[in-house]
């Protein structure tokens, strides 16, 4: 066999076959092409800090022109989806909640949300309360990501460190009430893991002050800035109608003119009870996304006001009220940190046999899901997440998959690219807002 | 596929009796093939899991969409398999070589307009395997903006023939999907411009979701005992 490889010629020794790897010469990688002696292909990624995680990007460059763009992908294929087979259907959400890692607790939402609906069970209106405000927090703490690295790649470093900065305080508000920063595990099939903690509500109306600044202040920095408008302005653009073709959903679209926001066109845990608005522009370029990020931003923090107010006049439960579904975890603070409240082990292990009985089959065992299969759509943060969920009536899920909006999102790389500065390749993967994690699944 | 009834000569253990329904039965260890229901917790009575044909009327807009469906596409007779209603959700299972022609009258149709196609991914009912061999389902979740509608077309194939026309030249979104789909389950999608793998390396082999994919890893001893693949490990089914 010969080699035909340029840049790895090969000999056979007495070893066996050697090959040299090495650089290549241009003229015999591309031959003497005259019409395309400009003609560069440049490898980006997957490990660049500019393409955001794991993307890989293959660029066809005359000069600094791209004249072809491909995305190659699958650098961070977990196998979630098949792994969440094997589990039971609690124990799911802790493997979909790692799947696009930015935006966890809308994996949760739109997983527990299907397997509610193949058990048609209605969960508790403080559990949907709830999980709206963690959303809605979700969807800031997301945005703010997407604001420092696509500021950080273009070299707005302050974007940067005000981005984390802010991304952090939201993260602080996640960690108070789940326990954790990121991966939560929070939302869960019937309801919630546990209640909100003591005096939350009263924090995050600070952090809802707190954010307004923020926001403030990042808003009066970028918008004027003659650098942040120059390399945003007529760049990367894409419009309705490719949108659609591409299957490109969220603040993509939004920013292209057309406001499809699950959230009011097909509302579910009752967002068409909040007062909001669904901020478009109509440029379906960076910069519109800028501006259309910046105000969902700030939409955000009014269904965060609104729902405070009602989860504060709601009490209740957090989980549904039947033992057969509901994690008999009664959640509380030990001396150890987190665990069973003292009073719950007391009564499984001295009291009841029932409830103990109940313990360790729901823990073990799980509970069985009516076979059928069902999809559950939901705004996240980059666009339409949607959890398709088969069942086989067992105690675990037969197929779980998820729609992500990064990993349709990101096929519209080529169509923003071509054509444009290789600059501007970067400023356009930055705008999409991409989630390898999500993406590769 | 392990059979219910008569005793399993590796564990030594007399096996419940009874046969179990369709689409129930699994491979590996603890075939608890009964309710196995020993604490009376769950009362348990397992179903075949078979999706029943729904009839008309099916309530809501799908009516309206299945009757534009038929108006806008000559042959919708004979390209509906079947249509199940589940959930409040319709799923129109076709048969393959309308697929493409079918997406496009939904698509375009006035009547219709399902100008999205939200999501595009298989599912291998390998556990419910049909009479004709077709296990590998290919599901489409179309969206319609213009009258904010959802339905969900499937087609099902062998794994003889997983051939399933694509959909690529009506909606370009189902250009990754369909990769998605061919990588990890192994439908191949007829027309597609480059169907290569996306998720696996290039070299794999196999399709790694179908279920009988085998898995494993590294085999672990312990004390002359074999950890066994987990799709193999005493569960609860």
């Amino acid at each position: 066999m010969t080699t035909s490889d340029f840049y790895s010629p090969s000999r056979e020794t007495t070893e066996g076959r050697i090959y040299n790897v090495s650089g290549g010469d241009w003229d015999t990688v591309l031959g003497n092409d005259p019409l395309h002696e400009e003609r560069l292909i440049v490898n980006m990624g997957p490990q660049h800090p500019s393409t955001h995680g794991v993307l890989r990007l293959v660029l066809e460059l005359e000069g600094e022109t791209v004249t072809d763009a491909r995305v190659v992908i699958g650098y961070l294929h977990t196998g979630i989806e098949k792994n969440a087979e094997f589990r039971t259907w609690t124990q799911g959400s802790t493997f979909v909640t790692r799947a696009d890692y930015l935006s966890p607790l809308f994996n949760e939402t739109s997983y527990a949300m299907a397997v509610e609906k193949l058990l048609g069970i209605t969960v508790p209106d403080r559990a949907n309360l709830i999980r709206v405000m963690m959303m809605e927090i979700n969807r800031i703490s997301s945005h703010w990501v997407w604001l420092a690295t696509g500021g950080m790649e273009l070299g707005a470093l302050t974007a940067m460190t005000n981005g984390f900065r802010a991304r952090e305080r939201c993260l602080d508000i996640l960690e108070m009430i789940t326990g954790l920063r990121m991966n939560h595990a929070y939302v869960r099939p019937g309801g919630l893991a546990q209640d909100l903690p003591d005096g939350a509500l009263p924090k995050i109306r600070d952090w809802i002050k707190a954010m307004d600044t923020e926001i403030a202040g990042v808003d009066k920095l970028l918008r004027g800035q003659p650098i942040w408008i120059n390399r945003l302005k007529g760049v990367g653009w894409i419009g309705v109608e490719g949108c659609l073709a591409l299957g490109v959903t969220g603040p993509l679209l939004r920013s292209a003119g057309l406001p499809w926001d699950l959230r009011k066109t097909e509302p579910y845990l009752g967002y068409e009870t909040y007062d909001f608005d669904v901020p478009t522009d109509d440029g379906g370029d960076c910069w519109s996304r800028f501006v259309v990020r910046v105000a969902e931003m700030r939409e955000s923090l009014r269904i965060i006001a609104q729902v405070v107010e009602r989860i504060e006049q709601t009490p209740g439960r957090v989980m549904v009220d039947d033992p057969k579904i509901a994690w008999p975890a009664q959640l509380s603070i030990g001396s150890d940190g987190m665990g069973n409240s003292p009073a719950h082990v007391n009564k499984i292990m001295n009291g009841s046999m029932e409830a103990l009985i109940h313990h360790f089959k729901l823990v073990t065992e799980g509970f069985r899901v009516p076979a059928g299969q069902v999809y559950v759509p939901i705004e996240g943060p980059r666009g339409e997440l949607g959890a398709h969920v088969v069942s086989d009536g067992g105690t675990r899920p037969y197929r779980v998959h998820l729609r992500d909006p990064s990993f349709v999102n990101l096929q519209a790389v080529a169509a923003m690219s071509i054509g444009g500065l290789i600059a501007d390749v970067i400023a356009s993967v930055a705008s999409i807002d991409p989630v390898m994690g999500g993406c590769d699944r | 596929m392990s059979t219910a009834g008569g005793t399993d000569p590796e564990l030594g253990l007399a096996q419940t009796s009874g046969a179990l329904p369709d689409g129930r039965q699994r491979p590996g260890m603890f075939g608890v093939t009964g309710t196995g229901d020993t604490s009376g917790f769950s009362g348990l009575q397992r179903e075949p899991w078979v999706e029943l044909p729904a009839g008309r009327p099916y309530g809501g807009y799908f009516d309206e969409v299945m009757d534009a469906f038929a108006e806008a596409y000559p042959e919708a007779e004979g390209a509906i398999e079947k249509v199940v209603l589940h959930r409040g959700e319709l799923t129109v299972h076709l048969r393959r070589e309308h697929l493409a022609r079918a997406c496009q009258a939904f698509r375009d149709d006035p009547a219709l307009r399902f100008e999205l196609l939200s999501s595009v991914h298989g599912v291998d009912y390998l556990a419910r395997e049909g009479a004709d061999g077709a296990r590998l389902h290919a599901v489409y979740q179309l969206t319609s903006m213009t009258f904010r509608r959802r339905i969900r077309l499937e087609v099902a194939v062998t794994t003889a023939d997983p051939h399933v026309p694509s959909v690529t030249a009506v909606y370009p979104t189902a250009d990754w999907q369909e990769r998605e789909a061919w990588d990890l389950f192994g439908i191949i999608f007829d027309g597609h411009p480059a169907l290569t793998r996306i998720m696996m390396p290039d070299d794999w082999d196999g399709h790694p979701q179908r279920k009988d994919y085998p898995l494993g890893g590294v085999p672990v001893d312990y004390k002359g005992a074999t950890i066994p693949p987990p799709d193999e490990r005493r569960a609860y089914r």
